[in-house]
């Protein structure tokens, strides 16, 4: 009866002992920071005159703030280039690995450190970021933190945590086709909710998730935090070993078996118990957008918008801020929506298969005359590897823009913003008020396929008609 | 442990209600290009209080009444999307010693606490009768009892939750865990090299 899950073998070899409070102290095997989250941080230290204790587990790269057109420094945002700089005087002071701009492995956190090496099953990782989740996909421990914890990591490598609850989530069948990790995410969180993973990690399984590609769990383990779930993650198997091999971070060839066999044993255990499960069936997972002001408030493409009388009486307020927001009709279809601007990228649907999609749908077609399109691809191995195949060439002969490697649209800290109430189809993660730059720009999340159909179409719309 | 000890918060309360308030919502990314927290307090709530020209939106943060509130009053899952500690930091800059909710998404919950800045979980029930009468008497004097697990006003005293281990560092002082996490040189130590990875 000793057995147990992924999260409690993780977290039991990572615990370093009990605080007074009764919280864990929870040690954190890698540590990736970035520029928005880590500068007051490294501050805090100076202040306290402490060192860093284990640079070599934290890894760095610049991803929020870089401008995707016009690449060269100094930045015409000189908040933005002193935040680089300074992350680049930090890193050096302290001997921290920096991918930098001119390293040929920038790019966005959660996709450079998965494409290094760097994240591996049964890891704790952490970063000052939500979507630290992501790295879960390989059977890691993820948690996004803030700036204290950033502090208390660099100095102590260790945190301060409470445990978790874990939620295994199964979505057995198998998914119809034109269906994607997105919409199985979206479809997850529009059914347990944005606050139904609150105190939760979520374990996901069953054989649609056997069947993903580890990029394919990323998307999914990426967006864990918007259904509330600080941690996600997908039991490591032959397809996450294979990913791994010959990563440059990744275990040597004379040390691979050994290895291969410890991330093995981190596997949830046959039979061992959860606090909740969760059974979806893939079959009944359509094409999935969002409506309203949080991920949750998403519809099928064939449905309604919401009305909301007909919502549970504390939604409705919710329903009706968003509806204002969104400038959308009760009840009306989400097929046809006009839509302004079209984002492909982002720490969820920004990866290499990604792109590698989308391309091999649209020659023949071309972005609607007046709609802006761009592809931002996450990180520059990404857009080095999509170039050698010609995808970027792809994009522009049918309208996109190609841009460099950043976080861009998805929180439009960098020049690349929505202007006015301009609605965008994005491939992002976020769709509250204001996320795109604009206080009155509106976002409808979807996979990159559908962001796809949408610019060509100009209008929400089914990808599967679009493509055939 | 030289923090002090947060066994209650006592002031005047502002209601912001809603469910699913958001981090970009409380401070938009926009106002994070910044290298310290230093005067983030001016941008809470920022696009919820101002037009993009600038002039004021009917917003309760933008009411004389309320401009003396240490404590907010909100809906469910307060907090929830971005880790950016910048959200609690901004509340804590604009004055704001403890939130009442309905309850906080993770992180937003332990960035607070490490700010200091208790996070009281009570029912939607509770919440709307204390917002209705904020907005009746802005003036009442709300305690939020971290040591008795109790909101109360006037003659009324409603439950809340806080978690255990949060609710504990706040009572003796050691909200913020560098200190003692420091103190485990060995255990950390031990930890690391126990690790099949480096």
């Amino acid at each position: 009866m000793n057995s147990k899950n992924l999260f409690e073998k993780v977290w039991d070899d990572h615990t370093v002992g009990e605080l007074a409070n009764g919280q864990t102290q929870l040690f954190i095997g890698r540590h990736l920071i970035h520029e928005v989250t880590s500068p007051q941080a490294f501050g805090m230290l100076r202040e306290k005159g402490l060192p860093i204790r284990y640079p070599e587990r934290t890894f760095a790269t610049v991803d929020h703030i870089v401008p995707t057109d016009e690449v060269s420094e100094p930045y015409s945002d000189i908040l933005a280039d002193a935040m680089i700089k300074e992350l680049r005087k930090n890193c050096t002071e302290s001997g921290i690995t920096f991918f930098d701009i001119d390293s040929g492995k920038q790019g966005i956190v959660h996709v450079v450190g998965p494409e290094q090496g760097l994240t591996q099953p049964g890891m704790t990782i952490a970063c000052g970021d939500s979507h630290t989740s992501t790295h879960g996909a390989f059977g890691a421990v993820a948690f996004g933190v803030g700036t204290s914890q950033v502090r208390d990591l660099l100095a102590t490598q260790t945190m301060a945590m409470n445990t978790l609850k874990v939620r295994r989530i199964n979505v057995n069948g198998d998914l119809g086709t034109g269906i994607y990790a997105k919409d199985v995410i979206l479809h997850i969180i529009r059914l347990l909710g944005v606050n139904g993973g609150t105190g939760f990690a979520y374990e996901y399984g069953g054989s649609v998730f056997n069947e993903f590609s580890i990029e394919e769990r990323m998307t999914a383990c990426n967006m864990s935090i918007e259904g509330g779930a600080r941690v996600g993650y997908v039991n490591p198997d032959l397809k996450t070993f294979a990913y791994l091999k010959g990563r440059p971070y990744s275990p040597s060839d004379d040390k691979w078996d050994e290895q291969v066999s410890v991330w093995s044993s981190y596997s949830s255990d046959e039979g061992c118990s959860y606090d909740d499960v969760v059974t979806i069936e893939g079959s009944e997972i359509a094409p999935t957008v969002t409506w309203g002001i949080n991920p949750g408030q998403a519809v099928s493409i064939g449905e309604n918008i919401p009305h909301p009388d007909q919502v549970a009486k504390h939604e409705k307020a919710g329903v009706i801020e968003a509806l204002e927001h969104m400038k959308l009709t009760a009840g009306a279809p989400i097929q046809g929506t006009k839509v302004d601007v079209a984002f492909i990228g982002s720490c969820t649907n920004g990866r290499l298969s990604d792109l590698e999609e989308v391309a091999s749908r649209l020659p023949g077609h071309k972005v609607k005359e007046g709609l802006k399109a761009i592809v931002v691809p996450g990180s520059q191995l990404v857009s080095k590897l999509a170039m050698e195949k010609g995808l970027d060439k792809v994009f522009i002969d049918a309208g996109f823009e190609w841009r460099a490697a950043g976080c861009s649209m998805c929180l439009a800290m960098n020049p690349d913003k929505l202007v006015g109430d301009q609605l965008c189809a994005s491939s992002s993660n976020r769709n509250f008020k204001g996320r795109q730059g604009s206080p009155t720009g509106r976002t409808m999340l979807m996979s990159p396929v559908m962001v796809a159909a949408a610019a060509i179409t100009g209008e929400v719309c089914d990808a599967r008609t679009v493509f055939g | 442990m030289s923090l002090p000890k947060i066994a209650q918060v006592v002031g005047r309360a502002i209601p912001v209600l809603g469910d699913d308030i958001d981090t970009d919502r409380i401070i938009p990314a926009r106002f994070m290009k910044c290298l310290t927290f230093d005067g983030l307090g001016e941008y809470l709530f920022y696009d919820t209080r101002f037009d993009e020209d600038g002039s004021e939106k009917s917003h309760n943060l933008n009411l004389p009444c309320f401009r003396d509130a240490s404590i907010m009053v909100s809906g469910a899952n307060f907090g929830c999307g971005s880790s950016r500690e910048h959200a609690p930091q901004s509340l804590y800059r604009a004055g704001f010693r403890a939130i009442v909710a309905g309850n906080f998404a993770d992180i937003f919950f332990g960035n607070a606490t490490s700010l200091g800045m208790p996070c009281a979980s009570t029912s939607r029930e509770n919440l709307e009768k204390l917002s209705s009468a904020l907005e009746t008497d802005p003036n009442l004097e709300v305690v939020v009892d971290v040591e008795n697990l109790q909101v109360r006003y006037g003659s009324e005293l409603m439950p809340c939750e806080i978690t255990p281990g949060a609710r504990d560092s706040l009572l003796n002082g050691s909200w913020g865990p560098l200190e003692e996490l420091l103190t485990a040189t060995n255990g950390i130590e031990k930890t690391a090299s126990s690790l099949p990875y480096a």
